[in-house]
């Protein structure tokens, strides 16, 4: 730092270790109050330990806390928020079926004579809300509102109970480039009233555009502290991985072959009763050598449609519409028939659904592919075959480490997509299904997924990709299909949209 | 390695403090430990008998043991093995004229078979209608003791005795008994009980439905989302359990008392439980725990015998004692470097739901 | 630690007996030494041999079916003079090793094993409950008696059978109500079932029910002191748990059976073969005591002696349940 002012928010030297790994390994950060502080760097990292030591969640084994320069010791986050510092974490802590005031007020209810005094808190929370450009509806049940909106009842609710000191946890994760610019604009005017403001993010635009300074993360380590306008997203990506990466794909025109990898018509999934349809009536094909992607903020029914188009016998997966994969109509076959006409699949929660964690790799190789002709001889597993198919699969994939018996759940979240990318890749795949191939990778890793997904694309497979993450959609899809509750609202072709018109689209609008 | 190292420590622990409760009782433990040595291996007959006991529990074990690799808690080997004693000793009481190898084998088949239909029930009750199989297969037991006590008491009862008891079964269905163990009733189950801990092991390791089953148990949304059938997969686990209890009939029907008598079974169900997480649901590995409760079993007994203040009830303990040392896993790790720690909050970064990256185990 | 090592060995050599000393095993049923009912008298008779005629007892209580063998082989390896095994379930395991040990002397309580060297120690239970039945139909004044029996098993069949005939000797119209505790050996030792089905024989108008389940007894007896009705004990004398709410109880003196054939084969007057307990010779009986002097009264205990007496007396034929089974 160069001032010599005593900074808001110091961590110095925290250290903290689970078992025998430090998450936190000596980190020092300074924040100068009234600013906006980026805290960048990959899973894994240690940005969010970091965080729940500042606020209390975790009880650091060496180092100090520091605010305005008095040292800390907090027993729980209780201690932290009394003492001015507030959290909002990626995953709203919001009580669903509440009113947005109620939400506020629970667990700092103003009480008077024992009774609850509602319109004194009203407005003080009007108040704040006038003073910050936070408009809110205060009344309508929280999950109504838009997630945008949440999260700024999230915000009041820290500014509720006096805090100065916000840390938001991965803000933008849920918003569109809209809900993110407004976001944006509150949390100026924040610092404006002479907030201090950490926003941990991975992502480098965030950062660029809206921070004072930025420290950044990786393997428990501070790499880098620096003044954002002296920086650029090229030597930010370099600090966070810790060698130069490559940033912008350029991925070449398709070249589609007529005949369609996938075809879904009328694809609908009814909600439980009274609610608002999940899938409504989706259709689109996908041709073999050709990206089609889903944009979309999470929870407009993507996950859904790769369900549906997975599991479609499921009633819980589909409830009308056909599905064709490479021209055969699918909708009442068993999931493994359909992966077995060549389908290969990324999936959304790659920890969840995508991998045995506490198996090792080899295991993990063989997922899917244990009653395939490459590994299995009437029922029995052939290990030798599979063991050398994984040992070459794992070089070429650039698993690291290239440990067979290493549980997968312990490869970082990179290396276990790429995993699944080359189990996956196994199946020489005519059509790919790719969910959020990317979510919670590091950037290396991405580079890597982007250009395979570009060659099974080349290699003649179609190729359905789901993402929120806008960039990746722009950069790789030949064309874009917007879904908002439920419905495709929008298609466009390759460099014929905007991020802002993307973004409008996927607000509904 | 450490996997064979625990449990073999907590089975030591166990006993120590089991003989330290003997000691309390006024024995000395030294001898209260010979006694225990000698009583399961100190002749042929003794370690005949500690075979005989340990034969339903490799049968029981594995049953809870390949249930538990599909992720399902396998409570109801007690009412599988009740149903498929009984069918071997009807099918024998039945057609008492068949003679050998035939009739063994068919009546082996048949407590193979309602075994099998007996934990297939509860699998398909999870797969296909979302109950839970511990419910169920508590329920079933009640039903298979019910059903049993039925057949035996009105349909094929045995005129000749006050026992609740089934007619005897022909002369063709009994299995001889090795002479090695100086007439303890060891037939053919054991080497049977072997075998099916080396198929299960096969099954298990070397297959692609053994693959699937471990799948399943490990993550079902992983299995669903590689193709494997969760439901399809949970009923097969549960009616391979089924039938390996099932199994136990044969030993005790046909090697043994040539009926099915009512409550036959010291709860080798249960004890079935105790085995497979003991051998941590590996067949070797309760091959070896069986063994060690048949010899449990054994030696105990002979210690009522022996000694003045040490009674059946000791054997409870000892058993209670090691289990309860082998499932304070956590405590074993937590010694040990606490390497078992993984993060409850985990971090969660790029894009949302990114993972737990932080896992250490 | 010397210490302890030198007492227990010392404590050790106390449990040998004398050389010459009698030796006397005595192998329980599961219900072990503490049921308050059949292995405590058991138990009891052999407790006053040791006392009253200088017996070395041991005692062993097994915890499953195939656990006899073992331990009755083990006594016999161990020279013990007279074995006996307490309960029916013992007959295959007593069978088996009286004909390993030829020269052991074996007592079996409930079943019959024909062999040179065992004494089948057999109970009338049905002429007992015979007169127990018409006990309760005097008594009753609802015209519905009621029996709880642990498991439906031949041997309580073998009760009802006779309950039932005795009841409709003295009121052909009366209703007997069975019902069955469960259906595996926990049936024997399940109070709260006992009671919940004792409730409801008494709701359908029952006001005798005689229990014959083992400890499970007990929550019949709790059922008949909160409904102000009867109830029956079995085996032991049972008055003393409930006075004046147990009637009376069906008495089976193993007691007396294993004391006689301890004592006799103590004088070296063992025979082997079928010894039968009933009426006649007091095996069986109703019990009249302190306890339930107030509510067994004079003209029914008239009655019920005389009923004694006819089959005694050949007059009267109690079905037998063993007997028709066969059949």
């Amino acid at each position: 730092m160069t001032s010599g002012q005593t900074p808001a928010v110091e961590l110095r030297e925290l250290t903290k270790r689970f078992g025998g790994v430090a998450a936190n390994a000596g980190v020092n950060l300074r924040v100068k109050a009234g600013t906006i502080h980026g805290v960048i760097g990959e899973n894994g990292a240690g940005k969010s330990t970091a965080m729940k030591l500042l606020y209390g969640m975790l009880r650091p084994d060496a180092g100090d806390i520091l605010l305005g320069g008095t040292r800390c010791n907090w027993a729980s986050p209780a201690d932290a928020i009394a003492r001015g510092i507030g959290m909002v974490h990626q995953h709203f802590m919001l009580a669903g079926p509440y009113s947005a005031l109620d939400n506020i007020l629970l667990g700092a209810e103003p009480v008077r004579r024992g009774v609850i005094d509602r319109p004194a808190a009203r407005r003080k929370l009007e108040a704040l809300a006038g003073q910050y450009g936070l408009s809110v509806d205060w009344d309508r049940p929280i999950e109504e509102l838009p997630v945008g909106v949440q999260q700024r009842v999230e915000i009041l609710k820290l500014l509720y109970r006096d805090a100065r000191i916000l840390i938001l946890d991965e803000p933008t994760a849920v918003l569109t480039p809209q809900e993110t610019a407004s976001l944006f604009e509150n949390l100026r005017k924040l610092r404006a009233e002479g907030k201090t403001i950490l926003l941990v993010t991975h992502k480098l635009k965030d950062v660029m555009s809206f921070t004072d300074r930025v420290t950044v993360f990786r393997a428990g380590k501070v790499t880098g502290e620096v003044a954002t306008a002296q920086t650029d997203p090229q030597e930010l990506a370099n600090l966070m991985v810790g060698r130069k990466v490559v940033l912008g794909l350029h991925v070449p025109p398709a070249r589609p072959r007529p005949e369609p990898a996938l075809e879904v018509a009328k694809l609908s999934l009814k909600g439980g009763a009274g609610s608002r349809h999940r899938l409504a009536e989706v259709s689109f094909a996908v041709r073999r050598r050709e990206i089609v992607g889903i944009a979309g903020v999470e929870g407009n029914g993507q996950s859904e449609l790769v369900q549906a188009i997975l599991h479609p016998r499921e009633s819980r997966c589909r409830t009308a519409g056909v599905v064709r994969v490479l021209g055969r109509e699918v909708t009442s076959w068993a999931p493994r028939k359909i992966r077995e006409l060549g389908v290969a699949v990324i999936p959304e929660d790659r920890l969840l659904e995508g991998l045995l964690p506490e198996r090792p790799v080899r295991e993990n190789f063989l997922l899917g592919l244990q009653r395939s002709r490459a590994f299995s001889v009437a029922g029995f597993i052939d290990s030798q075959r599979l063991s050398e198919a994984a040992s070459v699969a794992v070089k070429e994939y650039d698993v690291r480490p290239p440990d067979l018996d290493l549980p997968a759940g312990k490869l970082s979240g990179g290396n276990q997509q790429k995993l699944i990318v080359a189990r996956e890749f196994q199946r020489q795949p005519s059509l790919l299904i790719a969910a959020q191939p990317t979510r919670g990778v590091d950037v290396g890793a991405i580079e890597f997924i982007h250009q395979r997904i570009v060659a099974a694309r080349d290699g003649g497979a179609g190729v359905l990709l789901v993402s929120s993450e806008l960039d990746e959609v722009l950069t790789l899809s030949d064309r874009i299909l917007v879904m908002y509750e439920g419905r495709v609202v929008a298609e466009f072709e390759r460099g014929r949209v905007t991020e802002r018109e993307l973004g409008l689209k996927m607000g509904g609008a | 390695m450490k996997r064979i190292i625990q449990p073999v420590l907590a089975v030591a622990v166990g006993l120590i403090a089991g003989l330290a409760v003997t000691w309390g009782a006024g024995e000395n433990p030294w001898h209260v430990f010979r006694i225990l040595v000698k009583g399961a291996f100190g002749s042929g007959y003794d370690v005949g008998m500690t075979l005989f006991y340990a034969t339903p529990l490799i049968f029981t074990g594995l049953s809870v043991a390949v249930a538990f690799q599909a992720g399902l808690f396998n409570i109801g080997a007690e009412g599988q093995l009740t149903l498929g004693a009984l069918a071997a000793a009807a099918v024998g009481a039945v057609w008492p004229g068949l003679g050998s190898p035939l009739a063994p084998v068919l009546a082996g088949a048949v407590a193979l078979a309602a075994g099998t239909a007996w934990g297939a029930i509860p699998g398909w009750l999870r797969a296909r209608r979302g109950s839970h199989e511990v419910i169920n297969t508590i329920m079933l037991n009640f039903v298979a003791a019910g059903l049993a006590s039925y057949v035996a008491l009105y349909m094929i009862k045995n005129p000749d005795s006050q026992n609740p008891e089934t007619r005897p079964i022909g002369a063709g269905y009994g299995l001889a008994h090795f002479g090695l163990f100086g007439g303890a009733p060891v037939s053919a189950a054991l080497p049977l009980a072997l075998l099916a801990a080396l198929l299960v092991w096969i099954l298990m390791g070397r297959t692609a439905l053994g693959f699937e089953i471990r799948a399943v148990g490990q993550s079902e949304a992983a299995a669903r989302a590689a193709g494997i059938d969760p439901g399809r997969i949970r009923i097969i686990a549960m009616a391979l359990a089924g039938g390996l209890a099932g199994l136990v009939g044969i030993g005790e029907v046909l090697g043994n008392s040539g009926r099915f008598i009512l409550g036959f079974s010291p709860e080798y169900g249960f004890m079935g439980i105790a085995v497979a997480l003991l051998g941590r649901n590996q067949p070797a590995g309760v091959v070896a725990a069986a063994l060690l409760f048949g010899a449990l079993h054994k030696g105990t007994a002979e210690l009522d015998l022996e000694t003045e203040h040490v009674t059946r009830e000791v054997s409870l303990v000892f058993q209670a004692l090691i289990i309860l040392c082998v499932s304070a896993d956590g405590v074993w790790c937590w010694m040990g470097r606490g390497e078992r720690w993984s993060v409850g909050a985990s971090e969660r970064g790029a894009g949302g739901a990114g993972g737990r990256e932080m896992r250490w185990k | 630690m010397r210490a302890g090592l030198v007492c227990a060995a010392v404590l050790a050599a106390c449990v040998r007996p004398a050389f010459a000393e009698f030796k006397v095993a005595l192998v329980l049923d599961r219900g072990g030494k503490d049921d308050k009912s059949f292995n405590t008298s058991a138990y009891e008779g052999a407790t006053l041999a040791k006392k009253k005629l200088g017996v070395f007892l041991k005692y062993v209580e097994v915890a499953d079916d195939n656990g006899f063998e073992p331990m009755l082989r083990g006594f016999a390896q161990r020279e013990f003079d007279l074995i006996i095994g307490i309960g029916f379930s013992q007959r295959e395991a007593i069978r088996k090793v009286s004909a390993q040990f030829p020269k052991r002397h074996f007592a079996i309580v409930d079943s019959e094993v024909t062999a040179p060297n065992v004494r089948s120690l057999m109970f009338e239970e049905h002429e007992g409950a015979y007169v127990i039945g018409a006990i309760a139909a005097m008594t009753s004044k609802t015209g519905k008696i009621g029996f709880v029996g642990g498991m439906d098993i031949p041997l309580i069949r073998r009760f009802v059978m006779g309950y039932e005939a005795g009841a409709k000797r003295i009121n052909p119209q009366i209703k007997v109500l069975d019902n069955y505790v469960g259906v595996t050996s926990e049936a024997w030792n399940n109070p709260p079932k006992g009671k919940e089905l004792a409730v409801s024989q008494y709701e359908a108008g029952v006001d005798i029910i005689f229990a014959g389940a083992g400890a499970s007894g007990l929550g019949v007896f709790d059922a008949a002191e909160e409904r102000k009705k009867f109830a029956i004990g079995v085996d032991a004398n049972q008055d003393w748990i409930k006075p004046g709410v147990i009637l009376t109880s069906m008495l089976k003196r193993v007691d007396e059976a294993v004391f006689a054939v301890i004592q006799e084969a103590q004088a070296g007057k063992f025979t082997g073969g079928v010894k039968r307990f009933g009426l006649g010779n007091k095996g069986v009986d109703y019990s009249f005591d302190q306890y339930n002097a107030k509510v067994l009264t004079e003209p029914v205990r008239k009655r019920a002696d005389e009923l004694k007496a006819e089959i005694i007396a050949g007059k009267v034929a109690v079905p037998d349940y063993y007997k028709l089974q066969k059949r």
